[in-house]
């Protein structure tokens, strides 16, 4: 029932229409740095790690590549199969390749310092492991801030038997975030001034904006409680367009990387976000895309119209053009700062005109973890006016205010789970409360249902995490026996990420499963960021209905005030990265390890009923 | 003392991380030499959230009209460090250009502790490098974003002949663009007794308030023109009478600011 077009694989990489700048299309132009779509399959892989030159839309730069192209070849593996893959490092650094979303033995997954110690310079590391799985995946350095400049690729698992998905011609899509400043650099930047590669800040224009539309009053209200609390609602990307040109398979907006269709066929795209740190929304304005696989597996189909991925996450769509025309592939910024395009035709040098970026959302009381209460924000910032405020008194979340609907809250003598106004449980928040944690989301809720932040009020369908349903029914249906309540926690003037207040590099002890349990694991993102959440080795079942269909990813994007449940089989024993996977955020120390245990009993009693147990020494 | 302070929180802030052992993950050990494995950790775990860095910012770097005596005026800092701990080197001064010489030079080296999400607590020495009278002072401050994105800045000083004088400072942005910005900026001194060796009067000392509107061409780099008025207070005007010394003045001026 699958007719794979070799054919259409093999033009995939060359289509593309004439370059701005040069004479020759892009292909050629860049032909040392993009891999055609036959990619590399079989059972025997080699591949060289190294430094090559590049050309980004024009502009020549270095980048760390596999067999020298952006984005590494596709690997293109048989479920079934057991696979070799010989991987060189001709870098002057260690690297290492991660198979994300990979069921693996966890000394195979590729993460310098918990599942080997890294590939060294001149070494050859060998990885062989079954393939267990069929999807779409990706691979990548888990090796400092290699990632950022392009050490990144596709990985399409064909399955053992037949494929629900009938399609008559693929591509892989490759969503990715290049720039040309050196990595260690920005994330330098970030941490000396967080907020200094938004240029989509509110300006005094916008205020007098605000001013006609709602008055004086509301105006200064709106922003008195943002300006209060020192958040901005523009923060939502730290690195923006003003720093990344986004990248659709390696080619930038200049460069018009094109896929090739013939009209009446199903078309089916494997997207994959293997941006450093850039959430994306995508669409193919003119086309409806039927999502039939998210995160590598099946998903019941549904039809859409955009949907936002979060950094690592896959889905794979049926898209099936009927008109003689070029469309346009769209991967716009969540911030709307820039956008990844690239085309659709039915011939080779149609270039679809992109659509305009749309106007940057603002972040909402919502965002800030004032949950159903929130309403509108200058109802809020005028009446209730709720606020944490952990700045001047070091007061653990001082409710600053004695608004009508909260009535007075010391937290010293607060009921943990007590009612407030709107109905909603306070979330308990035994985290250390320090200066790694700026606030903390006081009434966080269930935002499944959404599309997430800038797609709530496009006027097209967009997808939600509520409306995917696994097609197999779930291979555990165990009710959790226990559950772990997890934060998403920042400080974010001093560009610290954390799980539970405590960065990484201050952990002590790594967050114990047992083996074989079932276990629910509550995230709750005390941060005004959303988050793509990583577990390596098993996939999270997330909790989006009562039933057994419950659409499992290895990456899932928590929204700013949102809590987040997902179920968990530990049948995987060993060590696993867990993180968030914005590059940037793990470097800063939003990442733990799980411990998946045979003998985790008298591990589990000590830690009963928490994830809160990681000590605190407060050194830097 | 203020040596020991000092060298104590060096030692403090520079320290190597240490990890307990006990409870670390260790499965990989069985695959892979454990030394290797212990020193991935080490780095893996450094790199998230351990990582060290250097700021160094000329906050103003300007020449002021001051009435036809013009000055050129640094006020420089700089810290390098983790999230919490850092060591902060602060340094202000005036060159004028009438005279030729400097006016008034001073430097602070502190140690800084984070203590709240937006506030450091510092604490250090500051040498002034005055052309008739050097002291040296302890200082204990407070540095940090307050809410409604004040940047503020206060500390209390000591000096060695015991006289104890304060200062505080306070600034703002706004923004009129993405890149055009008017930076309000506010500087108070106060003393709480008269020195007469360095003109103060008990009391408010002196004052400067300025507004900048500076062009961001980079955020590191941004070319600026303001106003900056400064006047004395109370007994300071009576010394700086006496010494033949303005008491008042209002400056054009024209700088640029810079970070790294």
């Amino acid at each position: 029932m699958t007719r794979i077009d070799r054919r259409g694989f093999l033009t995939a990489g060359a289509a593309s229409g004439l370059a701005a700048s040069g004479l020759l299309p892009a292909w050629a132009r860049s032909q040392s740095v993009i891999a055609p779509q036959s990619g590399l399959s079989g059972t025997e892989f080699d591949l060289t790690i190294g430094r090559s030159p590049v050309r980004i839309d024009g502009r020549p730069g270095r980048a760390i590549t596999i067999n020298g192209t952006i984005p590494a070849p596709l690997l293109r593996w048989r479920e079934g199969d057991d696979i070799t893959l010989r991987v060189t490092n001709t870098l002057d650094a260690d690297t290492s390749i991660h198979w994300h979303g990979i069921l693996i033995p966890f000394h195979m997954d590729g993460v310098p310092g918990v599942s080997f110690p890294g590939i060294r310079p001149g070494e050859t590391f060998t990885y062989r492991f079954p393939v267990r799985q069929a999807g779409t995946y990706w691979y990548h350095s888990h090796s400092g801030l290699q990632e950022q400049l392009g050490h990144y690729g596709p990985i399409v698992i064909d399955p053992a038997g037949s494929d629900p998905v009938a399609y008559d011609r693929e591509y892989v899509i490759v969503l990715s975030d290049w720039t040309f400043m050196d990595p260690h650099r920005l994330f330098d930047e970030l941490k000396k001034s967080a907020d200094s590669l938004n240029y989509q800040k509110r300006t005094f224009a916008d205020f007098l904006a605000d001013v006609r539309e709602e008055g004086l009053g509301d105006a200064i209200a709106q922003r008195d409680m943002w300006a209060r609390m020192r958040m901005m609602r523009t923060d939502i990307s730290d690195v923006t367009g003003a720093t990344y040109t986004y990248l659709i398979n390696g080619h930038g907006p200049q460069d018009n990387w094109t896929a090739l269709f013939s009209r009446g066929e199903r078309v089916r795209l494997r997207i994959i976000n293997a941006s450093a740190m850039s959430l994306l929304n995508f669409r193919i304005p003119g086309l409806a895309m039927t999502v039939v696989q998210a995160d590598g597996l099946n998903v019941q189909p549904v039809e859409t119209d955009e949907f936002q991925m979060g950094v690592a996450e896959t889905y794979d769509v049926i898209v099936e053009p009927t008109e003689d025309r070029a469309y346009a592939i769209v991967a716009e910024a969540i911030d709307r700062s820039g956008m990844g395009v690239a085309t659709l035709a039915p011939r080779l040098g149609m270039r679809a005109e992109a659509p305009p970026l749309r106007e940057r959302p603002l972040l909402t009381m919502t965002d800030m973890g004032m949950g159903g209460h929130a309403g509108h924000d200058s109802a809020m910032a005028a009446g209730a006016g709720m606020a944490m405020d952990h700045g001047s008194n070091g007061n653990h979340a001082a409710m600053e205010h004695d608004g009508p609907a909260l009535g007075t809250m010391n937290h010293d003598s607060m009921d943990h789970g007590a009612m407030v106004g709107g109905g909603a449980a306070m979330v308990e928040h035994n985290h250390p409360q320090w200066p790694g944690v700026a606030n903390v989301a006081m009434a966080p809720i269930s935002r499944l249902d959404e599309p997430g932040i800038g797609l709530e009020d496009v006027p097209h369908r967009t997808l939600s995490y509520s409306q995917l349903r696994s097609l197999d029914p779930n291979p555990d249906s165990r009710a959790p026996g226990r559950e772990i309540e997890l934060h998403l926690t920042s400080n974010m003037e001093r560009y610290m990420w954390s799980f539970d207040g405590v960065r990484f590099s201050e952990v002590v002890e790594p967050i114990v499963f047992r083996q074989d349990e079932r276990l629910r694991l509550t995230m709750v993102n005390d941060t005004m960021m959303p988050h793509p959440i990583h577990l390596h080795g098993m996939f999270f079942d997330v909790v989006n209905h009562e039933g057994d269909h419950l659409p499992r990813k290895h990456t899932i994007i928590v929204k700013p005030g949102e809590r987040l449940s997902v179920d968990i089989t530990a049948n995987e024993v060993g060590d696993w990265a867990f993180h968030c996977h914005l590059l940037y955020h793990m470097h800063a120390g939003m990442m733990q390890v799980v411990s998946v245990r045979a003998d985790a009993e008298s591990h589990l009693n000590a830690h009963a009923h928490s994830g809160h147990h990681a000590h605190m020494t407060g050194r830097d | 003392m203020a040596r020991l302070i000092t060298s104590a929180a060096l030692a403090l802030a520079l320290s190597a991380p240490a990890f307990a052992q006990e409870g670390q993950w260790s499965a990989a050990d069985e695959y892979y030499d454990t030394v290797e494995m212990d020193e991935a950790r080490r780095q893996l775990q450094h790199e998230g959230g351990g990582t060290r860095h250097l700021f160094l910012q000329a906050d103003r770097l300007e020449y002021q009209s001051n009435d036809g005596a013009p000055l050129l005026v640094w006020d420089a800092q700089g810290w390098y460090g983790g999230d919490l701990n850092r060591i902060w080197v602060k340094t202000e001064g005036e060159h004028s250009l009438a005279e030729d010489s400097i006016e008034g030079f001073e430097v602070e080296a502190l140690y800084s502790r984070a203590i709240t999400p937006y506030f450091d607590l510092q604490a250090g020495l500051r040498q002034d490098f005055d052309p008739d009278f050097e002291t040296t002072y302890a200082v204990v401050g407070l540095q940090g974003l307050a809410p409604y994105w004040f940047e503020v800045d206060g500390a209390v000083y000591l000096s060695d002949l015991g006289d104890l004088t304060a200062g505080f400072e306070a600034e703002y942005e706004l923004l009129l663009t993405q890149r055009l910005v008017l930076q309000p900026r506010a500087e108070l001194s106060f003393s709480a007794q008269d020195v007469p060796e360095l003109g103060l009067g008990a009391g408010l000392s002196s004052a400067e308030a300025g507004a900048r509107l500076r062009y961001e061409i980079d955020r590191q780099f941004a070319p600026y023109i303001g106003v900056s008025w400064q006047e004395k207070f109370g007994k300071t005007v009576d010394f700086a009478q006496l010494e033949g010394e303005d008491t008042h003045s209002v400056s054009f001026v024209l700088g640029v600011r810079l970070w790294y």
